[in-house]
């Protein structure tokens, strides 16, 4: 079977972003923060709106959304009076409305809504490439430099601030790190499906770990596999992209968890 | 430290106050003060550790312990007072309930490599100490409570610290274990003269294992060698008629208790007893109290009342 040019390169970018929202799909995993990540990533379609409206580089503007929108959570989180998923739940539809109004008003446009709310993998660009291959890069330096530290805070907070470790610090830090991410990686697998893509195959590589280290090393695998399997899927069958590969991600999870069932019942 | 000091400590005969006088405490905490809001917590505490020394904080529920250990640690910022460590003071810390996710994949190896990078010959020596080097490589969730107590005290050792602080270490942990626990926490103290800080609310398990008892309740109350503080009026008010209470509605059908030495105390009915002893700070109202004038007194038989 020749690949086509464009199915070489969403396999590349779709490995690349697999590759660094394993490892950091895990924490999310571990601390909780999936409506989190959710949150964020419903900001980028303001966004897209801000980068057309501005007339700057969508990809810019949706990355200048998602940190900010992370920034101002991680501002929110000491105040007490609404539990930190309404306030999520309050920004997250709210950002994405406003988004949708903005985009709306601009008539003279024709924005693919759809392409950016469930991705699109296989209309994408070198340029692309480049913008995932070199976030995907500086997010993994990044995640590199504060994992000791996180993975610290995530097992018990007052013990690694007791320890010397400055726990506002990593931790807003890593709230920045997911919206970079997300923000990259939003033009494969969409604003609304990005979540899933950090959460499913950490999930799936619980079950096969013995460490922190082993678990992020498997979701990064289990994430190039649902990026391999929903790209075939989508050119056999002529299916949407993005939802593809969070099906075939979905199906990994499934068949780990029934692996994993029966390798324990027949350890005991 | 030196051997000999294990030795005197191995004895019993020294208290911690006697001890090592002139070495300077590893940590001090003068007149702190901590509210919560507009709820005061904290009053004018006073405490230290010298090296060598186990220092026991106790004092009941919401008496402020918890925070006493956090505002020392720098975890919390008291309103005032201040705090001074030695410098380069290493400190390993056990906090309350650690437990945990299942969905975080952990063996005792990794855990103990968490915010440092000890060897595996460092890492067994520690876990060996405390009985615990065959759990190496299982997983963290798997560990019993008391398993997982020698763990994490295994981790602070790893550490290497010049003080331990262990607040409620024996929770989750039966009884016998608990007082092997503070025997381990005693034999680790005389092994490498660390200072040990630690948090319990039951003077009588505690005590064989501990040189000085502060105990609190939001402000100082009494603290001293522990044979001591059980004989302290205040100490006997806040928890000889707690204990009496709390035996009373387990089992019914007895009409007196003991207090911390086994010596029987009898449960007087509610609002009967009536003392002072010049603390306008709490309140005496809506307990019972045994008399703590008079901890030895003889059994004042009643009928069944349950």
């Amino acid at each position: 079977m020749i690949f086509e040019d464009f199915i070489w390169r969403a396999l590349i970018g779709g490995a690349g972003v697999a590759v660094i929202s394993g490892p950091l799909g895990c924490f999310i995993v571990w601390r909780r923060m999936a409506y989190f990540g959710d949150s964020v990533a419903h900001s980028a379609l303001l966004g897209v709106a801000l980068g057309f409206f501005f007339g700057i580089d969508i990809r810019l503007g949706t990355l200048i959304a998602c940190v900010s929108l992370a920034l101002f959570l991680a501002l929110f989180q000491g105040q007490k009076r609404l539990s930190s998923d309404t306030i999520l739940g309050i920004l997250a539809h709210t950002a994405l409305s406003v988004g949708l109004v903005t985009i709306s008003f601009m008539e003279s446009l024709r924005v693919d809504l759809i392409g950016y709310l469930l991705g699109d993998i296989l209309s994408v660009t070198i340029s692309d490439i480049a913008w995932i291959y070199g976030g995907g890069a500086l997010a993994l330096v990044w995640l590199g430099l504060i994992w000791r530290q996180l993975l610290a805070v995530t097992v018990h907070e007052e013990l690694a601030r007791a320890e010397g470790i400055s726990v506002w610090v990593v931790r807003v830090s890593f709230m920045a790190l997911i919206a970079f991410v997300i923000a990259i990686a939003m033009k494969f697998i969409g604003i609304l499906l990005i979540t899933s893509l950090l959460i499913i195959p950490a999930a799936a590589a619980r079950r096969f770990s013995k460490t922190p280290e082993q678990m992020a090393a498997l979701a990064a695998l289990f994430g190039g596999l649902s990026v391999l399997g929903g790209i075939m899927a989508s050119l056999q069958w002529d299916t949407p992209s993005g939802p593809s590969v969070v099906v075939a991600a979905a199906g990994l999870f499934v068949v780990g968890s029934l692996v994993g069932v029966v390798l324990g019942s027949r350890n005991e | 430290m030196s051997k000999s000091d294990e030795n005197l400590i191995g004895e019993g005969t020294l208290t911690g106050e006697g001890l090592l006088v002139g070495e300077g405490y590893l940590i001090e905490g003068r007149n702190i003060h901590h509210a919560f809001g507009k709820t005061s917590v904290l009053s004018n505490i006073d405490i230290s550790v010298s090296p060598g020394e186990i220092v026991t904080l106790i004092g009941p529920n919401g008496a402020g312990k918890t925070t006493l250990v956090r505002v020392l640690l720098g975890l919390i910022r008291s309103d005032t007072g201040e705090i001074i460590k030695r410098p380069g003071l290493v400190v390993g810390y056990l906090p309350q309930q650690l437990s945990i996710d299942p969905v975080l994949p952990m063996t005792v190896r990794r855990l103990l490599r968490l915010t440092n990078r000890p060897t595996t010959t460092e890492m067994l020596e520690a876990l060996s100490e405390t009985g615990a080097a065959h759990l190496i490589d299982q997983a963290v969730q798997e560990l019993s409570g008391g398993e997982l107590q020698r763990v994490l005290l295994a981790r602070a050792l790893a550490r290497r610290p010049d003080l331990l602080v262990l607040d409620e270490p024996i929770q989750g942990i039966d009884i016998s274990g608990q007082t092997k626990l503070y025997e381990l926490i005693a034999q680790i103290r005389s092994r490498r003269g660390c200072g040990v800080l630690m948090i319990s609310h039951d003077l009588h398990i505690v005590m064989a294992s501990t040189d000085r008892v502060v105990c609190i309740n939001g402000h100082l109350c009494c603290s001293g060698h522990p044979e001591t503080v059980r004989e302290h009026p205040e100490y006997m008010a806040l928890f000889a008629p707690r204990e009496a209470e709390s035996l009373a509605v387990y089992t019914h059908s007895h009409d007196h208790s003991h207090d911390l030495a086994g010596h029987v105390v009898p449960i007087e009915e509610r609002g009967n007893s009536d003392h002072d002893h010049g603390h306008p700070e709490h309140d005496h109202s809506g307990h019972d109290h045994a008399d703590h004038d008079s901890p030895e007194r003889d059994i004042t038989p009643r009928g069944e009342t349950s």
